[in-house]
């Protein structure tokens, strides 16, 4: 079996987000980039199976939609494990331009299971990996917080409202994972990230692809009221205000 | 022309969560001029199916057939794209949760229909179809354009008031002829009875200064008596003190109640993540520098196991308990 699993390139979220061009645009700079954090258990869950020789999985690869200046976040990707890394060289215009190109990916080399976050901490979408399968005419199984191989057998814990679900879907198929996948991402070692300097990542040029959104413009939240505080020698005081002014009890 | 609401049933019952997004439907139609249609899959009651005509809906589209009793991402789109043809929908809304995330992103490929997701307010104009929407997890919101002709939303749970706009619904049952699904149910375990943390009008959340699992009793309680959910921090779930479900946060989970008690809890940017929706954020911290303040409206510095049973009592006084 071979998987592949699909990575975002995000701004490590402790980053101050600003904006630029009468705030039409992220302001990139100063921002320390890291891998999507649900992409990092995705491939941190794909290693565990192919660590593991009766899954049969032999081989895991990544791939991204981004320009150059998005290797290294890539690189780290190797360095965690991955075999093999495919870059398609376009700027992700939306979730629909990146579910396309990722499926030109696919159809060029053929993979068992296909694995995204199930949003990426920029843009909040939770769109390329549904959209990706609908481009493939390929099941997938959204909010995925298990996935094993049994007799060859995909078997996915998924989320449902109250609890969860254990189903099956015929390969090659799109699972598209939250909290849960693995417990905490692999951390790269020395090793891995020697060897991923090595490792060659392919380039891929995109097709013609027209994004179907455009982000005209970005807001920062409205500031809150500031704290009103209570004194902690009378904490009943703090629901009789939440009484009076919040309605709410 | 019309607006077609997906709206999910539980077991054939509409929730809070259904009415919510035909209100929403219904007010997305008036801006377009144009009725609005709700389409549930399942066996649902007649009584049940009437009630969405209360929120707005002028007709309503019960999908029956063996084949859809589970979610099956690819079925449920065909089943919705071929409605909204049907329909002749411009807009599409459904629900930003697990199974509107399924599906949505499918239809939007099959339709050709451009995608906002977590939208959390009506359109900001509808020429050019402009929605708003989170994004940077919390810290920033971007009005987008949505360009084709059909649009897709997807609404963010508990960011849209229920209206009462009643109307003389239509309606229609549809016996849909369907291929058998690919996603094959193994098994199901639920918990029943208790009121699901994306549901809660009300959160009671507790962080690492809880201190140890054995101190949730009177947090509970609390949450119980303002008819509340329970929540907590990551490491909290991490540590194993409460179970996963109940992490909000980044990558646990992203509510908007009117009301979010946190207790404890430090308010570090991926906390703050899952839970920047809610519309009141209440902080006890006995640390009056922590940055769960910054985000709070009300707060008290102090130790919760002090405050947390004098909340308690506070709160049996006012209701007579
Ligand atoms: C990629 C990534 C994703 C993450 N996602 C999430 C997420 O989804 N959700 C999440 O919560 N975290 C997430 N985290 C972790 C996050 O950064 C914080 O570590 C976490 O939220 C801290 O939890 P806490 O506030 O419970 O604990 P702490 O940071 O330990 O804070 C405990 C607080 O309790 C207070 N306190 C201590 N004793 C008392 C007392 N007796 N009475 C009252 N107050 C007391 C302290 O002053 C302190 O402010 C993520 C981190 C990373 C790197």
């Amino acid at each position: 079996m071979k998987i592949l699993v699909c990575i975002s390139h995000v701004p490590d979220t402790t980053t101050k987000v600003k904006f630029v061009d009468g705030d039409t645009k992220l302001d990139t700079n100063g921002i320390q980039w890291v891998i999507n954090p649900w992409d990092e258990l995705s491939l941190t869950r794909a290693l565990e199976l192919k660590d593991n020789a009766s899954t049969g999985v032999s081989s895991v690869t990544v791939a991204h939609v981004g320009p150059a200046t998005t290797e290294p976040t890539i690189r780290k990707a190797l360095a965690i494990g991955a075999d093999n890394a495919i870059r398609v060289n376009a700027d992700p215009a939306d979730a629909y331009f990146v579910a396309a190109q990722l499926a030109e990916v696919v159809k060029q080399e053929q993979f068992d299971i296909i694995m995204c976050g199930i949003e990426s901490s920029d843009y909040n979408g939770s769109a390329v990996g549904s959209m990706l399968a609908e481009f493939l005419d390929i099941p997938s199984v959204s909010a995925v917080s298990g996935l094993n191989i049994e007799n060859n057998e995909a078997i996915i814990t998924r989320e449902i409202d109250g609890g969860k679900e254990t189903v099956t879907v015929p390969t090659p198929f799109v699972a598209i994972v939250q909290k849960g996948i693995a417990k905490e991402p692999r951390i790269a070692a020395m090793r891995g990230i020697m060897m991923a300097r090595s490792k060659p990542i392919k380039v891929i040029e995109p097709v013609a692809i027209d994004p179907l959104t455009e982000y005209v413009k970005f807001e920062l939240p409205k500031p809150r009221a500031a704290c009103k505080f209570v004194d902690p020698e009378n904490p009943k005081e703090l629901i009789t205000l939440l009484q009076n002014e919040t309605k709410l009890i | 022309m019309s607006v077609l609401v997906y709206t999910e049933n539980w077991d054939g019952k509409f929730k809070k969560l259904s009415y919510e997004l035909v209100s929403y439907g219904s007010k997305v139609a008036e801006m377009l001029g144009t009725t609005t249609t709700a389409v549930t899959i399942g066996n649902v009651n007649d009584d049940e199916l009437n009630t969405l005509g209360k929120y707005g809906a002028d007709k309503v589209l019960c999908l029956q057939s063996e084949n859809l009793k589970n979610l099956d991402s690819q079925l449920y789109t065909n089943a919705i794209a071929k409605v909204a043809q049907d329909e002749g929908s411009k807009v599409i809304v459904i629900s930003n949760n697990n199974s509107g995330k399924s599906i949505a992103p499918r239809l939007s490929v099959k339709l050709k229909a451009a995608l906002g997701s977590g939208v959390s307010q009506l359109p900001l104009s509808t020429s050019p179809f402009t929605v708003y929407k989170r994004t940077f997890s919390g810290a920033a919101f971007a009005h987008v354009v949505l360009k084709t002709d059909v649009k897709i939303i997807t609404l963010t749970q508990n960011s849209f008031d229920i209206v009462e706009n009643s109307k003389q619904v239509k309606v229609e049952r549809v016996d849909f002829q369907t291929d058998a699904p690919k996603t094959v149910v193994k098994d199901v375990q639920k918990q029943t009875g208790k009121l699901l943390l994306t549901d809660a009008e009300i959160v009671v959340s507790g962080g690492r200064g809880m201190k140890s699992p054995d101190n949730w009793g009177p947090l509970e309680e609390l949450a119980e008596l303002l008819g509340g959910a329970t929540a907590c921090s990551r490491p909290v779930s991490d540590e194993g003190w409460r179970p996963h479900e109940e992490h909000t946060g980044q990558t646990g989970k992203i509510i908007a109640p009117n009301l979010y008690i946190a207790v404890g809890i430090s308010g570090a940017t991926q906390h703050i993540a899952g839970v920047s929706g809610s519309k009141y954020i209440v902080a006890i911290n006995n640390d009056k520098t922590a940055p769960i303040f910054e985000v709070a409206q009300y707060g008290i510095v102090g130790d919760a196991q002090k405050v947390l049973p004098q909340l308690v009592e506070a709160v049996k006084e006012i209701k007579g308990k």
